[in-house]
């Protein structure tokens, strides 16, 4: 069965990437770059896994992980995050919120595969 | 009044100086000169008509040799001395001697400590803007998202093989794009981090630079006192100030002066004296006189130089943080010029009892303790709109008192400057401690 990711993100060109690397992986991809309405776009589309940019218009990707660890739906969701800020305290900051991998930007390709790959359980 | 301390060292010194023999200074003011021997060395005590007779004798003001080598000189020594890490081989002890004997070594030693001090708040300084500055870390994001849109788009474009035509287009337009767009943000940061780098050799703080230039002043305009004073007169002022060496600086000196002009429109000097007067020196008389606030009244009587035979007084305007946004200095109440200032001032008493004058006679510490008496006051700003936060304002006045009455609340400058170990009010430890 084809697996389903939701990218949330606001750059144009890192979107156009990423979702063209994750088709071509096997991936249906669904991409959505606007932090205050990410919640409505994941309780709808029900993605098996989220792809989450830190900075977001109108609500950081932090807020959006907390909400969505409360959230019983939502609370395995697996969820790889990306920031441009990769200190540990940042690090530490979504561990807390309960994040299933965490990459700091800039990232290679194969990285960002990999990783969602075995976060999401795909051989 | 007899004075104990090192009143006879400096005796000494000045004597030895001269090339006076002891005999000879001491026959000179009728006393034996095994006695003088003893005041010399710190051994009896001396003051009244006999100091009197030995300064005449010895050209100098008796102040000069009961109070010694500028208090503030000694007070600065000392800090300077608490604030190295090797306390333990400096004379402490003899400070009094060290600046009376080598008043330019001092100087110098004090010049360096402040020098030490500015260029640690300059790293502080820098250290927070790395961390905070809210340009610099939008810039960096930009430069890390565009670096990130290029290298995943670049790696597409040189690992997949069958790419469609149009795909390949496109993410060539793009690389294009973040590539312009990284070279513009790496510019600005150049640019901006270069510009940062000017200012940072420039000045340590605004308010710093207003400090220096209300001391300059002495926080006295005779320009302003003019009846007819107004724009051209503080255009001069500010022009010709050379403390202030920012726009920031500037604004802030600006709005001081403003309020320094409309303070002294509605109390004019000769009328204000006379209502201190005749109210007998009570400033809420004086201000419910003119029909303005007590605070104006604080301000004006520290903006007056003293009158014939008075004592200058202080000036300290804290914001709601308890930030000093003004100092006036006024000697033996030093006041700090980076960090917190000592709770126990009745400027902070103020500041918890908004609208409610507080009053109070304190003392500093120091070989020579000095007191002052304290009125303060802390008043809302006028707000920029009706539901906004009210910004509190505290001001005190400060005025040297040479015999108290009443009760005497012991404060400081600052903690970290405070030898009063067991003070409730203590934040955090006294870098002098390790002294005694």
């Amino acid at each position: 069965m084809v697996k389903q990711v939701l990218l949330i993100e606001d750059e144009p060109n890192i979107i156009e990437a990423v979702s063209f690397i994750l088709s071509r992986d096997g991936w249906k991809v669904a991409t959505h770059s606007n932090g205050e309405t990410a919640m409505a776009a994941i309780r709808s589309q029900k993605p098996d896994a989220l792809v989450l940019d830190v900075m977001l218009p109108g609500r950081s990707g932090y807020e959006i992980l907390q909400d969505l660890r409360s959230d019983d739906v939502f609370s395995d969701l697996p969820v790889l995050m990306l920031t441009a800020r990769g200190q540990k305290k940042d690090r530490d900051a979504a561990d807390r919120l309960g994040v299933t991998r965490f990459m700091s930007k800039p990232f290679s390709n194969a990285e960002v595969l990999a990783a969602l790959r075995e976060i999401a359980g795909v051989d | 009044m007899p004075h104990t301390g090192l009143t006879g060292s400096r005796i000494r010194e000045r004597r030895l100086g001269l090339r006076v023999r002891q005999a000879d200074l001491a026959r000179d003011v009728g006393i034996s000169p095994a006695y003088l021997n003893l005041i010399e060395h710190n051994r009896r005590r001396i003051g009244g008509k006999l100091l009197m007779d030995i300064a005449r004798l010895l050209q100098v003001e008796p102040a000069q040799l009961s109070e010694g080598a500028g208090q503030a000189l000694v007070a600065g020594l000392g800090a300077a001395a608490a604030r190295t890490e090797t306390t333990s081989s400096v004379e402490s002890d003899r400070v009094e001697d060290f600046a009376g004997r080598f008043p330019g070594w001092a100087a110098l030693i004090l010049a360096q400590a402040q020098r030490i001090e500015e260029m640690e708040t300059v790293v502080e300084t820098l250290s927070d803007r790395l961390t905070h500055d809210p340009h610099l870390a939008a810039s960096l994001h930009e430069v890390i998202s565009t670096v990130t849109a290029i290298r995943s788009t670049s790696a597409i474009l040189a690992e997949t093989q069958d790419i469609d035509p149009d795909w390949q287009a496109r993410f060539l337009r793009n690389i294009r794009e973040e590539a312009q767009r990284l070279s513009s943000s790496a510019e600005g940061l150049v640019t901006y981090l270069d510009a940062g780098a000017e200012a940072r050799e420039m000045q340590v703080s605004a308010a710093d630079d207003l400090a220096a230039f209300v001391e300059a002043s002495r926080y006295h305009f005779p320009l302003l006192e003019r009846p007819a004073a107004g724009e051209g007169e503080l255009a001069i002022l500010l022009d010709g100030a050379e403390e202030l060496r920012d726009r920031g600086a500037h604004d802030l000196a600006r709005r001081m002066l403003v309020r320094y002009l409309s303070d002294a429109r509605a109390m004019p000097e000769t009328a204000f004296r006379a209502s201190l007067t005749s109210t007998g020196g009570d400033p809420a008389r004086v201000a419910d006189g003119f029909g303005v606030g007590l605070d104006a009244v604080l301000r004006r009587i520290a903006s007056l130089p003293p009158e014939e035979g008075g004592q200058e007084s202080g000036l300290v305007i804290c914001d709601g943080s308890g930030t000093v946004t003004f100092r006036k200095g006024v000697e033996g109440f030093p006041l700090p010029r980076f960090g917190a200032a000592c709770p126990l001032w009745p400027l902070y008493q103020a500041l918890a009892r908004p609208a409610q004058p507080v009053e109070g006679i304190v003392e500093m510490p120091g070989q020579e303790a000095k007191t002052f008496r304290c009125r303060a006051l802390s008043l809302p700003r006028p707000s920029s709109s009706f539901d906004a936060p009210p910004i509190h304002e505290a001001t005190m006045l400060i005025e040297p008192v040479s015999e108290p009455v009443g009760n005497v609340l012991p404060v400081g400058a600052s903690c970290r400057i405070c030898p009063r170990e067991t003070c409730a009010a203590r934040r955090e430890p006294s870098i002098l401690g390790m002294r005694s």
